[in-house]
């Protein structure tokens, strides 16, 4: 074990990828020598050399549409987004391509090798454009994978899951927690599960539902709830798609209370989604309605962030609310 | 790192400005129509064996096309897409490269496919989107692509083939592989950003693919005056700092001639090329589409007088190779064949059911295996309304 922050056990993960595998290539906007703009590719170049760890030129449907086409040919390529606020010019290349390219051609062809890494979020007085969880746009495309770790210890494992899945993922890193989180990571190679959601504390009154930089922000909901003697189960969901609907559902017939939080806008985030699953599944053990706490429908504000943000407060008010319905 | 930040060109003390059209760009032509070589002209690699190869897929792709088109018309296939008078491009460039090089196409380069062998059966169970297509019925007809022939399934979004040939080159590239990629596209993809992004990326970072322009003039209706006002699509190359080319695209040996050097160029230097192929789409876009709409007939039949089968053809002939019965006998053979090959593979059945979910991922998630549960307790309740899976659900 070792004490690393979140950039340090992705980094790590990215370094075990590289070593084992002769085609794994990380590339992206200043990922080569300086190692990105938050450094999670440091050292990197120095270790493979720059055929396998490169700056690209400006152009982010070019990354994902030269990591397309590595991934076909064979290669594992673990491209860099550099904020997720700036995958838009890529979304054609993710959704016609990588989500579709093994569909379309029967399985003759596939990008299942592919990973893309991109930091996702606020917190960081970063404004409208480099603070956005854009989850929901790629959760409404079949073929995709997303996953989103909360800590350094998830972050390796499932990093290390999603490049070694045979299907394209896309990463998504909680850039506030870069630095902020750290904690005991092995040394060694290890892998959690795609898919599948973790139960972080077991509860008995309500469900708090939430994943990656949000899942801090309702344990410290849950706990000042549980000064009031409310009993929270907290789970965090890792993989946005496929979700693991069993472990919701399955928790949410024990509580009959839900409460989903992320920090993108309300409407068509992908609480919606869960919250329509799990009333379908659990409609009659549910007493009370689900609770969404997210973003404003708004773009994501500076000056205002903290009134924007889904914070512990708004949560632990949903909670109690969601108790005396 | 270069540290010299500025290209080097003479320092001027008066404003100067240039263009495109500032740089002249030669156009490669070997072969006239008559079959006569232009004197002085460098051949491509080329003998008897491999002339009559392409011959007989050029041959082949011109009665598919033909035989197609109709059986569109007849309600046979829901869509096709011909490439009269572009068959040069495709066939030529396919016979001036190796097996292992790979293909990633736009969608009107069957020629290539044709030449690399994929079955007659193979094209029509494509085309009938039935349950022996590779494709597993899930593209519009036209969209081939087979592993085994190194032939990229088409995607119809326009140009995103274009940064992937540059990575599937670089792969290739790092994996010290006797391979290149060639990578087609017409005169209106590239004003797609997919186009700029793939050929600044290739040419950064040295990748050896081939980019192969075939501006036919038209994208639909658009005409290429419409679609830009530079030099053509080869001043572009220049632009990127990448190898460039005119040919006569319906000039099959200055086709072979291009890409024979372009492949060379590509895997001795490991950098890529780009060939810009001046051709003409004497058909209409796709079947949903009617050139009379948007350019005249005078237009069509200057084009038609540049045939690039009929070029070939002379040109066989001439070597003594080839002549006028045997011409004959080949095209009523291939009529004859694929005709038959449309009535089987019209009677194939389609995909069944389970087809709907596969390939969505590497294996099925438990959400899609409750869909497909869920859609065929559906069928069965109401079979009438879904006549093609129905009978066949356990």
């Amino acid at each position: 074990m070792a004490k690393m922050n979140l950039l340090q056990a992705i980094n790590n993960a990215l370094d075990i990828a590289m070593a084992e595998n002769d085609s794994a290539l990380c590339f992206g906007e200043d990922v080569g020598h300086f190692g990105g703009v938050f450094r999670a590719t440091s050292g990197l170049q120095e270790k493979f050399g720059k055929d396998r760890c490169f700056n690209t030129p400006l152009t982010e449907q070019g990354i994902i549409g030269f990591a397309n086409g590595l991934a076909a040919q064979g290669s594992t390529p673990i491209a860099e987004i550099q904020f997720a606020d700036y995958i838009f010019p890529a979304f054609d290349q993710i959704v016609n391509e990588s989500a579709k390219f093994r569909y379309r051609s029967g399985n003759e062809f596939d990008v299942g090798k592919l990973t893309i890494r991109t930091p996702y979020g606020g917190g960081i007085a970063g404004g409208l454009y480099h603070s956005q969880s854009p989850e929901a746009y790629f959760s409404h495309t079949p073929g995709l994978k997303l996953v989103v770790p909360r800590n350094p210890y998830q972050a390796k494992g499932l990093l290390l899951a999603s490049i070694r899945d045979d299907n394209p993922v896309i990463f998504f890193e909680p850039k506030r927690l870069y630095r902020a989180s750290s904690g005991e990571v092995p040394e060694e190679d290890y892998q959690l599960p795609l898919g599948k959601a973790e139960v972080v504390q077991t509860g008995s009154d309500i469900t708090l539902l939430a994943w990656g930089a949000q899942m801090e922000i309702i344990e410290k909901a849950a706990s000042m709830a549980a000064n009031d003697g409310i009993s929270c189960e907290i789970i965090d969901l890792r993989t946005i798609l496929p979700w693991d609907i069993e472990t919701v559902a399955q928790s949410v017939v024990k509580t009959g209370r839900l409460l989903i939080s992320h920090e993108a806008p309300l409407t068509s985030g992908f609480a919606g989604e869960i919250a329509a699953t799990i009333q379908q599944e659990c409609f009659l053990h549910l007493e009370s309605p689900i609770a969404r706490i997210c973003g404003l429908d708004t773009p994501y504000p500076l000056a205002l962030e903290k009134e924007y943000a889904p914070d512990h407060l708004k949560v632990y008010q949903a909670i109690k609310q969601s108790i005396e319905f | 790192m270069n540290t010299e930040l500025y290209p080097t060109g003479p320092v001027v003390h008066q404003a100067t400005f240039i263009d495109g059209h500032s740089v002249e760009i030669p156009m490669l032509k070997i072969l006239q129509q008559d079959g006569s070589v232009y004197p002085n002209a460098d051949l491509p690699n080329i003998d008897q064996t491999s002339a009559l190869k392409a011959y007989r897929a050029l041959a082949f792709h011109r009665v598919l096309d033909e035989r197609m088109v109709a059986a569109q018309r007849q309600g046979r296939i829901s869509f096709y897409m011909a490439a009269l008078g572009e068959e040069a491009t495709t066939v030529g460039g396919a016979a001036a490269l190796e097996p292992q090089d790979m293909i990633m196409a736009q969608y009107r380069e069957q020629g290539a496919l044709i030449y690399r062998g994929f079955s007659l059966e193979n094209i029509m169970n494509q085309l009938f989107s039935n349950e022996h297509d590779l494709g597993k019925g899930r593209q519009m007809p036209i969209h081939y692509g087979s592993n085994e022939l190194n032939y990229m399934t088409i995607s119809s979004p326009l140009g995103t083939q274009i940064p992937q040939a540059t990575g599937y080159a670089y792969g290739q590239k790092l994996q010290g592989k006797d391979a290149v990629t060639i990578c087609y596209f017409g005169e209106g993809a590239a004003s797609e950003g997919d186009f700029h992004a793939g050929l600044n990326m290739a040419a950064v970072h040295n990748a050896p693919v081939i980019f192969f322009c075939r501006n036919n003039g038209y994208a639909i209706s658009t005409p290429a005056d419409e679609q830009y006002v530079g030099n053509g699509i080869a001043s572009r190359g220049v632009g990127y700092g990448i190898k460039t080319i005119r040919i006569d695209g319906n000039d099959i040996l200055a086709v072979m001639k291009a890409v024979q050097l372009a492949r060379e160029y590509a895997l001795e230097k490991q950098k890529p090329v780009i060939i810009e192929a001046m051709s003409y789409r004497l058909g209409a876009h796709s079947t949903s589409d009617d050139p009379s709409g948007y350019r005249t007939k005078e237009e069509e039949a200057k084009w038609q007088a540049h045939d690039p089968i009929l070029r070939m053809k002379h040109y066989l002939v001439k070597q003594d190779w080839w002549d006028e019965q045997q011409d004959k006998a080949l095209f009523e053979q291939l009529r004859e064949q694929i005709l038959a090959a449309v009535k089987v593979a019209e009677k194939i059945d389609k995909p069944p059911v389970e087809d709907l979910v596969t390939d969505v991922y590497d294996q099925v998630p438990a959400h899609l295996e409750k869909q497909l549960t869920e859609l065929k307790q559906h069928i069965k309740q109401y079979p009438d309304a879904y006549p093609v899976t129905a009978g066949r659900i356990k």
